[in-house]
């Protein structure tokens, strides 16, 4: 992957197809280290599952046995000293608090890091997909305001009648994630 | 700064909106988003379509959507187009650019621009 933003993009979606009804997106830099946390309420993953789903060939497909999303996102943080780990609870033995959780870390100094890209993109193109769903960003960046978007918020202002992905909608979310990141820069 | 009151204002803007498009959409644009898709490149196509099919307000009749792996990887970025009554077809290697072409010729015009199907790749 060439950004950050689209193994996020990517990892995200698996949330979404384990019928996470929230999904968050959580990244915080401080002192040269990034850690990125993708969060997600759906129906989890057994231990045996779990153990082989950083093996660049597991994956949930029947129709072919490779998936490279998380090994994608293994690779990224670990060539730069990084870490990746993942913890699951599977709707079989949690069923009220089944989910994932994978956090990646990063050493942002390292000359291996993958730049973070347009995440704002990566977050409007969730919307755009699976405007049902909930989503949750927030960027936390050392002495600058944080960066968030909560799609429940959004939701409640536009009522039953109007979806996330109405053109207009997205458009403003756009904005709004810029606005804020463009206030960051300045202070 | 953009405010949640906007977002209020944009639900009232589309409650006249939303009865007209009670007609139904003709064509569905699908964009694979799946670990091939995005690496290979297809969020900005998708997003070239979603943004073209507002530009020219096609949003009655056109719908942009996402799928997962379709199973050529080795294709992508891959778009599929729907049609009522009409054969699907399967665009490859797609870029924003190409997305403007087929906006404006196929899905605006109604003619499949040839060089850039799976059919074409596979003679090439």
């Amino acid at each position: 992957m060439k950004e950050l933003s689209l193994n996020i993009l990517d990892v995200a979606e698996n949330s979404v197809k384990a019928g996470a009804t929230l999904t968050q997106i959580l990244i915080r830099e401080e002192k040269g280290r990034l850690t990125l946390t993708i969060k997600d309420n759906g129906c989890g993953m057994t231990e045996e599952v779990l153990r082989g789903v950083t093996d660049p060939f597991y994956t949930t497909r029947t129709t072919r046995k490779v998936g490279l999303g998380l090994p994608l996102l293994k690779l990224a943080a670990e060539q730069t000293g990084g870490t990746l780990t993942i913890t699951s609870r599977h709707e079989s033995e949690y069923p009220e608090t089944h989910g994932t959780e994978v956090t990646a870390t990063f050493d942002t100094t390292h000359i291996d890091f993958t730049p973070m890209g347009d995440v704002v993109s990566s977050v409007v193109t969730l919307i755009q997909g699976h405007p049902d769903r909930d989503f949750l960003f927030r960027h936390e960046r050392e002495g600058k305001p944080t960066v968030e978007l909560d799609t429940a918020a959004l939701r409640e202002v536009l009522g039953a009648d109007v979806p996330l992905s109405e053109f207009s909608v997205l458009q403003w979310i756009t904005e709004y994630l810029h606005e804020q990141y463009d206030g960051a820069e300045n202070t | 700064m953009k405010s949640l009151a906007e977002l209020a204002q944009i639900r009232e803007q589309m409650k006249n909106k939303v009865n007209l498009r009670e007609g139904g959409n003709e064509i569905r644009v699908v964009v694979g988003m799946a670990t091939c898709g995005i690496a290979a490149g297809a969020r900005p196509v998708l997003n070239a379509f979603v943004e073209g099919v507002e530009r020219e307000s096609l949003s009655d009749k056109v719908t942009v959507t996402q799928t997962g792996c379709i199973g050529i990887c080795q294709f992508e970025p891959v778009v599929e187009v729907f049609q009522a009554g009409k054969e699907k077809v399967t665009y490859v290697y797609m870029t924003a650019e190409k997305a403007q072409k087929v906006l404006q010729d196929h899905i605006k015009g109604g003619k499949v621009v040839e060089e850039y199907t799976i059919t074409n790749a596979k003679k090439a």
